[in-house]
């Protein structure tokens, strides 16, 4: 009876979050692009790009709210897949600029005349197609991923060990990419792009159309992550965070579900960091750093772990409030903020904002405190036990 | 040697010779030389060269080398020569009185290429003779390096006079250098310069070993090219053997910065991500406690250290104590959750820091006991680098011994491997916590006042560590402090033996990727626990 009643509470949210992202997705580049400059309603171009980066970060949040909130995979290392994810794009990019760069090399990116490459390192073929820069979003991230997660689950790497090593991880790839041999332009990343598909990534049309694309993606990370954590397979996964031995015990191969979902997540955070790139105009070895993956699962924690729906919106909000804070006479006290948030959520707010909110308002509807203290996805879980396939 | 180099040696001596010797005046054989460069005659010139560079007078030297670069001053009327220093005073050559200024007539004394190479040969002589230990080392290390024949009567002159071994030493290697680039030493003198070159058995010797050329007879050849041989296998050993020091070295400071760690993480399953803030506010309170020596009694320099350990172990573990009772004792059988909070807690400490201090590097300062350096055969080993290797150890031994003897070492221990079964045994589970969360807060405090003297003291000082902390506890695994002393100085050594091969960076990234794979192999580490705890 409860799992019934919170799977239609947590649609009808699902639905709202939809329209939302929906509506912004259009309106924002519509009253960009058709009212006159400076208008009331019109929503200036700096902003339609500061809202495309913090869409992109909603879905990196989804993509780590899929792996922790679901099947208690706590990644440090998140922030990798995006960076890689954002490297393929920006090699792309870098591939279009063409003879327009400083150096007029047709072939030869600027920083690789600068730092005296004789030819295209073969890990750059390719890349001048966009089909192939896009597949490669997808592929190198989960290649990566799931080689990292085979090894991982298979030998039971669990809980706190994971997340170091997943820490570790991004740190060995940000020690890789600041060296200028890597080949991928060391310390300044790869930037001052030119053109996407022919449009010219400055323009303000080309930036609505990332805006939009961005929400899209969105959208279709939510329905993907809606669609795994409401299958079977999702109750399995939950079942493994809860539970992982008992899961095991009844006959579970965990590891192939974690290493899935693990893999989708990774993916997903790639395609976050491609859409990244062309809106913020510049990809660095700094994506990679330890503390952008930690602050990617706070937004998750903030906004509610294991909701999906709490996952995007904590992102925007803590992001909101970083862009606020650390732009006005405040900016000294963000990082104390920042920390406060931190503990703050974690021993206050366990369940996040959406969390606490579902809790509370399934606790005044039903009038029954004592189940409202009770994680319903666990119920979820323990109530249908599956045999193994 | 090039000219401003022995204006200096000149000056220095100059002035040397002008505070502690002040030579009463007398007619001698020694004036009666100088004065003859007033002659401006070559063949003059070149006989008080030989006599003065003869003389053994403490003015000679500033003499000869006056003369190679110009400044000695003679006056053909009045026969008086006059040294021109650097500085721009002038001396009576002869007397070594100060004189107030050089006459108008005086005029340099001239040199020719054949005075030049007699002027060379004498000065090399004289400071191959200098009084000055440094200098004679430096000269006959120079002489060593430039094997010049036209030395060779200096160096053996020297060589019969010299008393210090070391400077004895390198005069024997220096002769030999000059006798087997000689080319006509005897095959028997080569050979036997060959062996002396050997028994240095340096990079420079190899240098010297390999520019010989072909026209040497065969035997020397062949008694250099093994020579070669046997000192490229000794450098090899002691490149070995400085990589291992150096590995050492650095194990020696991740088992610092991690044993704080394994006592919270293994007693408490507790991920502290504070923790390298906390090492963090060990060197800043070193930094305090030097501020208030350096303004208040500087006598008590030395003694910084000692005053800072317990003050830092005191100023951590407090904060230690204060965070677990506020924060983690809320977030026990969450790990994940401590993780984040504490996240958020290290950079709330570092903000903190940056506002009170600055985010400038701070300065703090070594004692005298801990700088410098000795020689070990090929290696050079830094006094501070070997102080904190002893303080490591020690600490290390201190916490065993407590763990092993003291009655919270027991009750730790009990709550490591059960806690429920701890607590039923009547152990306050919640203050063990709080103190073993202070203790290992305090030992990373007192990391902070080690890092102190080799690393920069500045807010970020805790997160160039953390990581490499945590790579050490997971290695070594949790709950046995022998895993983490086994795990930082395989991490230690490892990364230095990779250096050379595969570069700092590259090095780095290996040794990364090498314990993510080796975590796969024992997913709990090297010293894993066994038992239930495990599952935990």
């Amino acid at each position: 009876m409860t799992p019934h009643m919170l799977t239609r509470s947590l649609d009808r949210s699902a639905t709202i979050f939809l329209l939302v992202v929906a509506a912004l997705g259009v309106l924002i580049p519509l009253s960009n692009l058709l009212l006159p400059a400076g208008s009331f309603l019109q929503v200036p171009t700096y902003l339609v790009a500061l809202w495309g980066k913090y869409v992109c970060y909603a879905i990196l949040a989804l993509s780590i709210d899929l792996i922790w909130g679901y099947c208690g995979i706590l990644s440090l290392g998140h922030g990798a897949f995006f960076a890689l994810g954002g490297y393929a794009m920006g090699m792309y990019l870098m591939r279009q600029i063409g003879t327009r760069g400083v150096y007029g090399n047709p072939v030869l990116p600027d920083f690789m005349v600068f730092l005296n490459y004789s030819k295209l390192p073969w890990y750059w073929y390719g890349f001048d197609m966009f089909w192939f820069a896009a597949l490669m979003v997808l592929v190198v991230p989960g290649l990566l991923a799931f080689c990292f997660g085979w090894l991982a689950f298979r030998s039971r790497v669990t809980g706190v060990y994971l997340s170091i090593i997943t820490q570790a991880m991004t740190y060995a790839l940000l020690l890789a990419f600041f060296r200028n041999d890597f080949g991928f332009g060391g310390n300044n990343g790869l930037t001052d792009f030119k053109d996407i598909l022919g449009f010219n990534v400055q323009a303000e049309g080309t930036r609505a159309a990332l805006f939009a694309l961005s929400c899209l993606a969105l959208i279709a990370a939510f329905l993907i992550c809606r669609a795994i954590v409401s299958s079977k397979l999702g109750k399995v996964l939950i079942a493994v965070r809860d539970a992982e031995s008992r899961t095991r015990f009844l006959g579970y191969r965990v590891e192939s579900y974690k290493l899935f979902v693990f893999t989708v997540s990774a993916c997903m955070a790639g395609v976050a960091g491609a859409l990244y790139v062309p809106q913020v105009g510049i990809i660095n070895p700094s994506e990679f750093a330890p503390g952008n993956s930690i602050e990617a699962v706070i937004w998750v924690a903030v906004g509610g772990r294991g909701t999906l729906v709490g996952a995007a919106l904590g992102a925007v909000v803590v992001n909101y409030a970083k862009t606020f804070f650390t732009s006005g006479m405040l900016a000294p006290y963000w990082l104390f903020m920042l920390g406060a948030m931190f503990i703050l959520v974690t021993l206050l707010l366990p369940k996040g904002i959406v969390g606490t909110f579902n809790a509370w308002r399934e606790s005044s509807s039903e009038r029954r405190p004592a189940e409202a203290a009770r994680s319903a996805a666990a119920e979820d879980g323990v109530t249908e036990p599956k045999m193994a396939e | 040697m090039p000219a401003n180099l022995s204006a200096r040696l000149c000056s220095l001596a100059l002035s040397l010779f002008l505070i502690v010797f002040a030579l009463p005046a007398f007619a001698g054989p020694f004036e009666d030389a100088v004065s003859k460069f007033a002659n401006d005659d070559f063949s003059d010139t070149e006989e008080a060269i030989g006599a003065v560079a003869s003389s053994g007078n403490p003015l000679a030297y500033p003499i000869i080398s006056a003369l190679q670069d110009g400044r000695l001053m003679a006056d053909p009327d009045s026969k008086k020569v006059y040294v021109t220093g650097a500085d721009g005073k002038s001396i009576d050559a002869a007397t070594g009185q100060p004189v107030a200024s050089v006459p108008d007539s005086a005029s340099a004394v001239r040199l020719n290429n054949r005075l030049r190479r007699s002027v060379d040969a004498a000065i090399g002589g004289l400071t191959l003779m200098s009084p000055d230990l440094g200098m004679r080392l430096q000269a006959a290390q120079s002489v060593f390096k430039s094997h010049e024949e036209t030395a060779l009567d200096a160096v053996e002159g020297a060589l019969a006079k010299e008393t210090n071994r070391s400077v004895k030493a390198t005069l024997g290697d220096a002769r030999a250098a000059i006798l087997l680039y000689k080319s006509d030493a005897t095959e028997v003198q080569k050979l036997e310069a060959v062996a002396t070159i050997k028994a240095r058995g340096d990079q420079e010797a190899l240098a010297l070993l390999t520019g010989i050329g072909s026209d040497q007879p065969a035997s020397v050849t062949k008694a250099a090219a093994s020579a070669i041989g046997s000192i490229q296998s000794s450098l090899a050993v002691w490149s070995m053997v400085q990589n291992a020091w150096y590995g050492l070295s650095l194990g020696s400071v991740l088992l610092l910065a991690a044993i704080g760690l394994a006592i919270t993480f293994g007693v408490m399953g507790v991920i502290n991500m504070a923790h390298g803030e906390m090492v963090m506010i060990g060197a800043y309170t070193t930094f305090v406690v030097q501020e208030v020596i350096r303004t208040r009694y500087p006598g008590l320099f030395d003694y910084s250290l000692l005053i800072a350990v317990p003050l830092a172990f005191l100023v951590a573990g407090a904060l230690g104590v204060v965070i677990e009772r506020s924060i983690i004792r809320f977030l026990y059988g969450r790990p994940l959750e401590t993780l984040l909070a504490t996240w958020g807690l290290s950079l709330v400490l570092q903000q903190a820091v940056r506002t009170m201090f600055g985010p400038t590097n701070r300065e703090v300062g070594n004692p005298s006991w801990m700088s410098g350096a000795f020689e070990l055969g090929q290696i050079t080993i830094t006094y501070n680098r070997l102080w904190i290797l002893c303080f490591t150890l020690a600490v290390f031994a201190i916490l065993l011994a407590m763990l092993r003897y003291t009655a919270l070492g027991l009750e730790m221990r009990a709550v490591t491997q059960n806690r429920r079964m701890a607590a039923s045994m009547g152990i306050a589970t919640s203050r063990v916590d709080a103190l073993t969360f202070g203790l290992g807060s305090g030992i990373a405090g007192i990391a902070g006042v080690a890092l102190s003297q080799i690393d920069n003291v500045s807010p970020n000082l805790g997160q160039s560590y953390i990581i490499d902390s945590f790579m050490v506890v997971v290695f070594g695994g949790v709950g046995n402090l022998w895993g983490t002393l086994v795990g930082a100085f395989t991490l230690g050594i490892a990364n230095k033996f990779l250096e050379p091969v595969a570069g700092a960076v590259l090095g780095k990234i290996a040794i990364l990727v090498l314990i993510i794979l080796f975590i796969q192999k024992r997913p709990r580490g090297l010293f894993a626990l066994k038992g239930r705890a495990v599952e935990a």
